[in-house]
């Protein structure tokens, strides 16, 4: 309250210097935390947005448009603290207005005014946050956010998988580098406070000092928990061992075997469903600790493989016509591979092609050339006009 | 979805009741009831109302947008993706880049830019930070943009949101949040070529677009003063005349010409005497008679005018558009702020009837009908001097030739 009055007189002070002076010099500048974008920024921008919004296409989204601001009571009570951060418009006589803190109430207001409960939606515009300068330095108050959310009832999971899946591609397409998606679950979290001796109205609090652990060490964390947040150490240590796991769906499985975790009835519920969603990103193709995408090593184009015993002239003669026109092919250094290794090899190497020769083959002067990605396979009539084809990528 | 779905059940509950405004419903239909009896009963009304809102903890609202806003859905977004993929892929295809700035500026960037319409300009509150505005277009931006960034040449095309607090009992059915679509060059160029471009670019858009015939009307700033000048307006009633004379696209003559003489003290034989011209429309040809006729010929200002048209017209015909181009003295523009050409493309609805086929010297001049105007731009020199004695900046003055767009 105090503040409160400081500020009002400030902002007398403030009307009556505006008052008097009619040469008002003024910067010409941007609003704080807002910018403008030159046409080098926008043309990025419009390469990202692309990408983006073709991934989000490419899974079937719609897309909506809602306006910059909202009746002022459309926002209130939905965003606890973070309220004081949203821009309000002057009373000018009308209705009170703000301008939209995020894209999700506007998404909950468009569904509830149009009576919908099923829709696969993005939205990607502006939002506004008064942020406090003197906490969040550098941060924009005008920027960029991108929805995309599934509303409706569905057979669990698979709507979580596909949002994750799109995650997976974006990324990948942007090529940003390496990147992880982690995944946990609010009932496995709470389950774990539960066994672990967290009074339950301690859970959120104590949910909120284990997400410092992305950028505090285990020892600051578990000092808040003990010191401010009042844990015993004891539950501190036990939370300390949990919290430490990283895995896959094998984690999921050991947990549900953990003595003191399957006690949590909801702590099981949401482990099953992390399997449940690890077996469908697998589907997905993206569960691998790095990403889908491999990073290749080599640039094989194709594996020169055989399918039976002694057939190792004909490969390297094979090969030799392949290098000779100029494609990058591989053969396994072995008199007699199986041909399960020799595809393996492909796999864990990312070769896109196996050509695959056989005894039957030979005889009929054919190879088989099969997609190693998606095991189709085409049979080739072994002649050089083939090569060359093969050379100039018309095979793919 | 749990969340969703709590939201669903208040936003459902707070659709029951809307007492208030039944009440104030009921009272318009009271016979012999006035403004000012309504009012009283509303502000009563809305007394009470805060009241209820105050100890009324669950307090009921209706789930909607703003007063003049609304939400796209997503078939509305397919046809808007297309339509704007259609004006941008133009753009392009002339060698504009594009920008983007912010929804709010400093309130002080836009003060005194507006005129009048200042009052329609959405602020926001002090909430103890600077003082800032929504954007009420997209040119002040972009004066701004240029100043801050010290550029004096750009072919720039900007597509967004912008804010006005429309009056709505004036303008119902105005939106208050709706796109504008602007394309500027801005840059010291020989006469007349980036103003052809810029109808070429128009012609191009309402081509593809698809919207049925269309015609855009040119004239000239000083063509309009000169015309004036000659017909013996006095120079202080020169602005007031021209927004007279630009309601006749809304009005018959006999109106404007009552409000002329009526309301703006212009003697009726001036009425007259502009009566006569801005009844004619045309292509280059009526550029040449109007610089032979023995009055117009009088005003230099005029004369320059008249000579750019003939010149704009003789490249719109290389640029093959002069089909939907007509001259038409007639064209006022409200904006005080262009210095030379200015330009209106309207749709047009019946079939034409050409009186004259000469293609060459500009379209056909017939009675259309016009639906209403699609885009509209024109010529303004030294905008940016405003700015460029704030920075104390070398004081070379940008001519820009603007498109300005309203898309609902």
């Amino acid at each position: 309250m105090q503040i409160d009055e400081e500020v009002a007189k400030l902002l007398q002070l403030k009307a009556q210097l505006g008052g008097d002076d009619g040469k008002h010099q003024f910067v010409l500048k941007t609003a704080k935390g807002t910018r403008d974008y030159n046409p080098k920024q926008m043309a990025i921008r419009e390469k990202v947005f692309n990408t983006i919004i073709g991934c989000f296409k490419r899974h079937g989204a719609e897309t909506i448009d809602t306006p910059v601001f909202e009746l002022k009571e459309t926002l209130t009570g939905k965003y606890g603290e973070d309220s004081k951060l949203i821009y309000d418009l002057k009373d000018q006589g009308g209705e009170l207005l703000s301008l939209r803190y995020d894209l999700t109430v506007p998404f909950a207001r468009y569904l509830a005014m149009n009576k919908i409960t099923n829709i696969k939606r993005y939205h990607i515009a502006k939002v506004y946050r008064r942020d406090n300068p003197a906490m969040t330095r550098g941060r924009y108050r005008e920027f960029y956010q991108c929805d995309f959310d599934i509303a409706g009832q569905y057979d669990a999971m698979i709507p979580d998988a596909e949002c994750l899946k799109i995650v997976h591609e974006i990324l990948s397409e942007l090529d940003l580098g390496d990147f992880r998606i982690k995944v946990n679950d609010r009932r496995i979290l709470d389950g774990m406070f539960a066994v672990c001796g967290v009074p339950d109205d301690k859970f959120r609090t104590i949910c909120s000092t284990v997400d410092k652990l992305d950028k505090l060490p285990w020892e600051e964390v578990k000092k808040e928990m003990v010191n401010e947040k009042g844990l015993s150490e004891e539950a501190a240590d036990q939370i300390g061992e949990y919290v430490s796991m990283q895995g896959g769906m094998d984690l999921a499985e050991r947990l549900l075997q953990d003595q003191k975790m399957s006690q949590s009835k909801q702590a099981c519920a949401g482990l099953s469903d992390i399997k449940l969603l690890f077996s469908y990103l697998q589907l997905f193709q993206v569960t691998d600790k790095a990403s889908a995408e491999k990073v290749r090593t080599t640039e094989v184009q194709v594996m020169v493989a055989s399918a039976q015993k002694n057939l190792l002239e004909e490969k390297l003669k094979l090969i030799t016509e392949l290098w000779n026109a100029g494609i990058k092919a591989e053969v396994m250094y072995k008199k007699n591979p199986k041909l399960l290794s020799q595809l393996q090899h492909c796999e864990e190497s990312g070769i896109p092609l196996v050509a695959i020769l056989g005894e039957q083959e030979l005889k009929d002067g054919v190879v088989k050339l099969r997609v190693v990605a998606t095991r189709e396979e085409v049979q080739l009539i072994h002649n050089t006009h083939t090569v060359s084809l093969l050379a100039h990528g018309r095979m793919t």
